[in-house]
């Protein structure tokens, strides 16, 4: 612990900007505790004698000539077993132990660590006296959740032969667990935990090509926008387009190992929402509660603004460590565009020069550093692992022209662009097929036709040229009306509609739509084009599709998500269509 | 003993600034004397080493660099709470100006009380309805949401929220002994006040409403600190004494009109549209106090009204207040010009907490179905409209036609109401199949068949067979 003797004191207070002196400026980035509550803080900058902090609480009561106690030491999380299922704030402070500390509001000055030090883990030590180890191995296992097994690493940097190992048993993150000692002699403890601090990304052996799609069971994803495991995607769209519905979908039914869900300036209510829901759902995978493979970093809209900005580095760190033990981790990040707010707010109180919207110029340089420690990697433990980032923007209007939409646009690779007229007509996910791109697509389409199906690129294209088909179309629609148009042009419509709401539409609070396997939503294709071909057919030799559309077949492909949902079987309906079509053929024979 | 600082620095907008002062905090309240024994009201909004900046309540007309006295508390601003607040009327900063004296206040409290610890809240799910079809059917308010009413120049924001205020229950429970209302006024015309005022004494609600009242004529930090005493209120009354309050406040736009200003004033970098960078942090520290908590009983529900400078629902005051709340009631100017009451914008309306309030166990069964067909449905309605405009009523297909049949029914027999007329959620539900059953069947693509069977009335099955 610092000592209570210090010579720097509070010179300047501007909301949560710090001014401090008293001696040599204080090393950037590097923690410091200001006032006599200890408050939590960061040094952003530092000139002569004068070091700017900023504060990661409500600096009300703060006065001039207060302490301030340096640690000198860069702002760390403690990284061991506990922390999943659990819910922390942007720096990394349980919060279900603040309110048995403080109650249902948060209080200012509380001082712990992520980690729970008094719970001892049954552990199994892989090492024994003797072992050469090295940085980033793992030397022990835990069970940390009905999901995770966690897999204690030898801290970076440290290598050597091992001695003094315990038995296994019961032991807490403190515990040293053995000792390596180095060829200087110098004795290093192994503990179930390490330091890490967070704005430096965790190393790894080697970085490998980003060619398995991250599978989310979305069909408007999976077929059409699919983002890579390791890769980055965008969800842009103005309030009320569904982003955080697309996030929380994405976090409870892809098939990532973990979900770190990081609520960055949000809504408080959608993180009780997050873990009420987890807790109570279950993964399709292994049948436990989804909150065993789940983290929560919350900092909510009306947290303080500083810890905001460091939020998303905690929340990386984190996904970066499960990573290292060989996890497929997801992270999402809802939204970067408040935590691009909270930066320029930062950046307004120290009068640094405004770049474009008043952001700082230093915007993209952040953005790329955070989107740029996803990935695909090799581990240092042998592993393979990935984190796959996916940040919801906020654009202000809904305007995708504006700093933050369009520097994240540089370093994603993968933009799912919402649609505010979408979803007035409530078509969720409002995805803009037109605007939504993905450069993933041929590094995937390899795997998608091992496990897709060989025919998979051709019914993505076929739905892709209907689907743009229809919107051209609907430009002589919307002048003349669609009765004067010829059938083989009312067919495109007939069926770009099935495809956009049969297939696209789907419904996250439905039971039996909030998630589809692969294998059905290759179903749904095959069966939606063998209507349009054999309609096709029906119409080229002048039967008109009136008939087929009364019929009703139309309308039984737009529900045929919900009857396989229910356990149909897709034959019964690729049955329902030759039957539709051999009746209006044979009554026209 | 504290000192008083004689004199001043300076002195610009709402600041003051003083040079050679120590140990002072910030955000501490100070008592100004001015140089005719007046006394104002300040706080500490900025410390560089020995010099000092204070904003100034009441303003600072009226004060000279000279002979004024400047005299440190020693705390923050804080409000007195207790349930005396019930039935009285307090100014931006929390003093009564109903000649009723102080309340006796139980305990004081910080008005920038403290964010909620995301763990101890509860998620919200009891439905309130308000007795307004299209409010209860598409966009469904929730006790501990926060739902703005996003409105025009001219149109009944006023008479909506007063509506929704009389009408507003709960399913099931009979409590309305413990339903409270807290009004805050921000920078609105004293007409609209006394309107609220007139409206809650008809319907026998001013014993249990608190109204803080700022006037468009009051001093602009007094409106700034308004709604934080309005809420400070709220939440001892919910939290504290298990009420179920309704905090209704108006006008959200005046009061960041009055941050613009006030930020400006401080010399800070303006953002969009000359607004502070900080508003999106600074309304969610308001928005965001309402809620539940784990094992209290009451709630503070959150209903902000405000005016969108130009209908533009892209400016940045209803644009960041969209983002933090829960979703938005938009009154639209078209609905108005028709003549119809409440103009309620059915598509651009939106509860995001009414997937989780509604429903089996909630409201009814196929209330969500409901009110997924009609927004679906009624989407459709603009496309068929802007094509009669171009080829004609007599050119369009029988589906378009129907479909401007069912958009003219809805807008005037679903959405077009009583300003005292309360429709119970049966009534609403099913006013909305009839009006659904008006289109085929197969059209109705959003809802399962089992739904359709139970609900759909309409002659024609099936596309017409």
């Amino acid at each position: 612990m610092e000592s209570n003797k210090t010579p720097y004191y509070i010179y300047g207070v501007n909301g949560p900007v710090i001014h401090v002196r008293g001696g040599r400026s204080l090393p950037r980035m590097s923690l410091v505790y200001v006032g006599k509550q200890r408050l939590f803080g960061e040094v952003v900058s530092s000139q002569g004698d004068e070091s700017v902090v900023q504060i990661y609480e409500d600096s009300g009561g703060l006065s001039s000539g207060e302490p301030v106690y340096p640690t000198m030491e860069p702002m760390s999380i403690r990284l061991g077993p506990g922390l999943v299922g659990g819910i922390f704030d942007g720096i990394g402070r349980p919060l279900a132990r603040i309110e048995s500390m403080a109650g249902a509001f948060i209080a200012k000055g509380i001082n712990i660590g992520a980690l729970d030090e008094e719970k001892k883990w049954r552990v199994k030590l892989l090492v024994k006296d003797g072992d050469a180890v090295k940085g980033g191995q793992i030397f022990a296992l835990t069970n940390e959740s009905g999901m995770i097994e966690h897999r204690s690493m030898v801290p970076n940097g440290v290598s050597g032969v091992v001695s003094g190992a315990v038995a296994d048993g019961d032991y807490t993150v403190m515990e040293p667990l053995a000792y390596v000692e180095d060829e200087a002699g110098r004795k290093t403890a192994l503990t179930l935990s390490q330091l890490w601090p967070v704005r430096t990304p965790r190393p790894f052996a080697e970085r490998l090509p980003v060619n398995r799609p991250l599978v989310t069971g979305q069909r408007v994803i999976d077929t059409l926008f699919p983002v890579g495991k390791g890769g980055c995607a965008a969800i842009p769209g103005p309030f009320g387009a569904g982003k955080t519905v697309v996030q929380h979908q994405l976090a409870k039914w892809s098939d990532a190992d973990m979900i770190v869900y990081l609520g960055c300036g949000e809504r408080g209510n959608e993180m009780t929402q997050v873990l009420d829901e987890f807790r109570e759902l279950k993964d399709p995978r292994s049948g436990r509660p989804l909150m065993e493979r789940t983290i929560l970093i919350a900092n909510t809209s009306n947290m303080p603004v500083a810890a905001r900005e460091a939020s998303i580095y905690t929340g990386m760190t984190i996904a970066e460590y499960y990573r290292d033990m060989g996890y497929h981790v997801a992270l999402m990040a809802d939204s970067t565009s408040r935590w691009a707010e909270a930066l320029r707010e930062i950046s307004g109180r120290l009068e640094e020069m405004p770049a474009e919207e008043s952001f700082p110029a230093y915007l993209p340089s952040r953005l790329a550093g955070f989107y740029e420690r996803a990935g695909y990697v090799d581990t240092l433990s042998g592993k393979e692992g990935s984190v796959t980032v996916i940040g919801a923007v906020s654009p202000q209007g809904g305007d995708f022209s504006e700093p933050v939409t369009q520097n994240t646009q540089r370093f994603v690779r993968c933009f799912w662009a919402l649609d505010r007229s979408l979803a007035y007509a409530r078509h969720f996910p409002s995805i803009n097929w037109t605007t939504s791109y993905t450069e993933y697509y041929n590094d995937l389409l390899p795997w998608y036709k091992q496990n897709f199906g060989e025919d998979f690129p051709e019914l993505r294209e076929r739905i892709v040229a209907l689907l743009n088909e229809e919107s051209s179309l609907n430009e002589i629609v919307k002048l003349i009306g669609s009765d004067i148009l010829p059938d083989d042009q009312k067919l495109v419509i007939e069926t770009a509609k099935v495809i956009r709401e049969g297939f696209l539409q789907q419904n996250a609070f439905h039971e039996h739509d909030t998630y589809m396997l692969p294998g059905n939503q290759m179903a749904m294709l095959r069966t939606i084009l063998r209507l349009y071909d054999g309609a096709r057919q029906l119409v080229s030799t002048g039967i008109p599709l009136r008939l087929l559309s009364e019929t009703g077949i139309f309308s039984v492909l737009e529900r045929m998500k919900f009857g396989l949902g229910e356990g149909r079987k897709p034959e019964e309906f690729e049955q329902q269509v030759d039957d539709a079509l051999d009746r209006v053929r044979r009554a026209n024979a | 003993m504290r000192i008083e600082y004689t004199g001043l620095a300076e002195i610009n907008g709402a600041l003051i600034a003083l040079d050679g002062v120590k140990g002072v905090s910030y955000d501490e309240l100070a008592e100004i004397t001015l140089r005719d024994g007046s006394r104002r009201h300040g706080r500490v909004i900025l410390i560089d080493g020995e010099r000092v900046v204070l904003e100034v309540f009441e303003g600072t007309s009226g004060i000279d660099l000279k002979h004024t006295g400047t005299r440190f508390l020693g705390k923050p601003m804080t409000l007195g709470l207790s349930e005396e607040l019930l039935g009285r009327v307090f100014d931006g900063t929390g003093r009564p100006i109903d000649g009723l004296g102080e309340i006796y206040a139980e305990e004081r409290r910080d008005i920038n009380g403290p964010a909620i610890n995301p763990v101890s809240r509860e998620y919200p799910q009891s439905c309130i309805l308000t007795g307004i079809s299209s409010i209860d059917a598409t966009c469904s308010l929730i006790r501990g949401q926060k739902l703005p009413i996003f409105s025009g120049a001219g149109l009944p924001h006023n008479e909506l929220a007063a509506q929704i205020v009389r009408q507003a229950h709960v399913i099931g429970q009979g409590d309305g002994a413990k339903f409270v209302i807290v009004f805050c006024a921000m920078g609105i015309k004293n007409d609209t006040a006394d309107f609220f005022r007139r409206d809650f004494a008809e319907s026998g609600a001013l014993g249990r409403t608190v109204m803080f009242l700022n006037m468009a004529s009051d001093p602009i930090i007094e409106r700034i600190l308004a709604p934080r005493c309005a809420l400070t209120a709220a939440e001892y009354l919910a939290f504290d004494r298990g009420y179920h309050v309704l905090v209704v406040m108006t006008d959200m736009t005046f009061y960041c009109e009055a941050l613009r200003e006030f930020s400006s004033s401080k010399g800070e970098i303006p953002s969009r549209k000359g607004y502070p960078s900080y508003m999106y942090s600074d309304l969610a520290s308001i928005y965001e106090r309402a809620g539940l908590i784990h094992g209290k009983p009451g709630s503070v529900t959150l209903m902000p009204i405000l005016t969108m400078p130009g209908d533009d629902i892209s400016h940045p005051i209803p644009d960041l207040t969209g983002y933090i709340t829960e979703g938005q009631i938009v009154l639209s100017q078209e609905l108005s010009r028709k003549g119809l009451y409440p103009p309620v914008s059915i598509l651009p309306s939106l509860s995001r907490l009414m997937k989780d309030g509604t429903g089996k166990g909630f409201t009814r069964d196929d209330h969500p179905d409901l009110s997924n067909q009609l927004f679906a449905s009624y989407s459709e309605v603009s496309s068929a409209r802007s094509l009669a405009t171009v080829i004609g009523e007599d050119e369009l297909s029988e589906r378009d036609r129907l479909y401007l049949k069912f958009g003219d029914e809805l807008e005037h027999s679903f959405i077009t109401q009583g300003m005292y007329e309360p429709r119970s959620l049966d009534q609403t539900l099913d006013l909305g199949w009839r009006l659904l059953s008006i289109l085929p069947r197969s059209e109705l693509s959003r809802v399962s068949d089992k739904v359709l069977d139970a609900h759909y009335v309409g002659a024609s099955r099936d596309g017409g067979q």
